[in-house]
């Protein structure tokens, strides 16, 4: 309800409304426009070929913006801490992690989600990938389970906020910065780094470990190959540890009383 | 008060506005050294494929992402500094008061702009480039009139950057909402300053008509003097040309839309 109200009052200047739409997709995809750019010097990143750093890109593309559109308005919230207006969420009869999720709603973020669908799209047109009914399952799987571990992200970094009003820029490296990292395939990056984001911080789940098993590609860190089938119970265990963690921020929440 | 002193002290305010935010200054700084992070290996990929790509070897292409994560705030590549304010200001009216003050509009805003950008380039600048310069080969400059010579062409930079956004701000005289026009600045600003690529490696006559255009003198222009793959003279010559241009314009757009222009709310 509260996004459909907030839908109601974009929708009341089309103009800008389709302006910024527009200007939404331009902006992700430039982060594409950076990786065709690179292609046009290099035939490959980290021995992977463009349609297939393409089809790693438009995973993490689309489900990233699956969950902005859904809970995008996350980094509002320290804001709200600071100037007392979460108060007026608190005595509404709704939870509260709803009303901050739809507070200021934006439609125009499905910018975002077509960008990536369509880098997507184009990926898995040029691919010759032998197509299982496994394979094929698993991308639309990804798509789902990638939202949801970058939403517990989003709501981890939101209780986060509770405590550090100021810092809601730390959030944006594990957001924004988890998804341009998943744009590039695993090869490129140092092992440290590979393990942080598979075993402590596990965005790998997101496009890397199953995108690789559509791909047919090794494994990053010798890992076995049922790991491909595990992002249900990953997004499921990181969806119920942010949500322990947003009550907990929830209930630390002193209003500022002004 | 003197014209001089005036500005100073607008300059310093405005340094001092951005430093009264302290645990965001460290997120940011934290954000910036995590993409640096991120890039540096895309990057190191790169060249692993194809040394010497535009020109650079890998030396050079790390140290130019860490010198783009630390100008990024400085130079405002992707808006966010004292323009939305001004558009704020344009569309509810208060921009009037502003033309009674006996100070000059433009003057003022780039003296709270410079103390901004000196701001961002202590506070978010200084520390990624050292994180990078601790884990990675950097090819930084010894000579310390190197080190001068890139901080001129900075400075020069945070004019144009002012002096673009600037214009963005006026346009919200005819516009009121300016925000698709800041959106489509921040495109411009971030593909064509060489914050994406460097602009060396864009192909062909692409890369030429990035590097013509002034937002080159924002992020490519320094990094190059720093690197030591640009004359230092040329690129002030070049950043200075944009800068005197594009103020020039402002000023030209500013007198014709306060003669005008109804102001709102009056």
């Amino acid at each position: 309800m509260i996004a459909g109200m907030w839908i109601r009052s974009t929708m009341a200047y089309r103009a800008s409304f389709v302006m910024t739409t527009f200007g939404n997709f331009a902006a992700t995809a430039l982060d594409f426009v950076a990786v065709l750019l690179m292609f046009s010097r290099v035939d490959r990143i980290g021995g992977y070929s463009l349609p297939e750093v393409a089809f790693l890109y438009g995973v993490s593309a689309t489900s990233f913006g699956i969950t902005d559109l859904v809970v995008g308005s996350m980094d509002r919230l320290g804001r709200r801490v600071r100037d007392g207006t979460l108060d007026t969420l608190l005595v509404r009869p709704v939870p509260v992690l709803a009303q901050v999720a739809a507070d200021r709603f934006a439609l125009r973020r499905l910018g975002r989600v077509t960008q990536g669908l369509l880098v997507l799209a184009y990926a898995i047109a040029v691919l010759d990938i032998d197509w299982t009914p496994l394979r094929l399952l698993m991308v639309p799987l990804m798509l789902l389970c990638g939202a949801a571990i970058f939403a517990a992200v989003f709501v981890a970094g939101g209780a986060f906020q509770f405590i550090a009003q100021d810092a809601s820029e730390v959030q944006n490296s594990f957001t924004y910065g988890g998804t341009t990292l998943l744009q590039y395939p695993p090869t490129v990056f140092a092992k440290d780094l590979v393990r942080g984001v598979t075993f402590v911080l596990p965005l790998a789940f997101v496009n890397w470990l199953p995108g690789l098993y559509v791909l047919g590609r090794p494994y990053p860190l010798d890992l076995p190959t049922w790991i491909a089938f595990t992002p249900p119970l990953i997004a499921a265990g990181c969806c119920a540890l942010a949500g322990i963690a947003w009550r907990a921020g929830l209930r630390s929440y002193r209003s500022t009383g002004s | 008060m003197g014209t001089g002193r005036l500005y100073t002290a607008v300059a310093v305010g405005g340094f001092r506005r951005y430093a009264t935010y302290r645990t965001a200054t460290a997120a940011g700084v934290f954000t910036n050294t995590v993409f640096g992070l991120i890039l540096a290996y895309v990057f190191m990929a790169l060249w692993d494929e194809k040394p010497h790509l535009g020109g650079y070897d890998q030396a050079q292409a790390l140290t130019y992402v860490w010198l783009s994560q630390a100008l990024l705030m400085a130079m405002a590549t992707m808006g966010g500094g004292f323009e939305d304010e001004l558009i704020e200001r344009i569309r509810t009216g208060d921009i009037a008061i502003d033309l009674y003050r006996p100070a000059d509009l433009q003057l003022w805003w780039l003296s709270q702009d410079a103390g901004r950008a000196m701001f961002h380039l202590l506070g978010r600048g200084a520390v990624p480039l050292a994180f990078g310069a601790l884990f990675f080969e950097l090819a930084l400059p010894a000579d310390p009139l190197t080190w001068i010579a890139f901080l001129i062409a900075v400075a020069l930079g945070t004019v144009v950057s002012f002096s673009l956004r600037y214009l963005v701000a006026l346009s919200a005289f005819w516009l009121l909402d300016g925000a698709g026009v800041a959106q489509m600045s921040m495109i411009a600003g971030v593909f064509c300053s060489g914050m994406l690529l460097p602009l060396n490696v864009f192909p062909g006559a692409l890369g030429e008509v990035v590097r013509a255009l002034p937002w080159s003198s924002l992020v490519q222009g320094p990094a190059d003097v720093l690197l030591g793959t640009a004359d230092p003279l040329g690129t002030y010559v070049f950043q200075a040309s944009w800068a005197l241009g594009l103020l020039a314009l402002g000023r030209l757009i500013q007198s014709v839309a306060t003669r005008r222009v109804v102001v709102q709310g009056g």
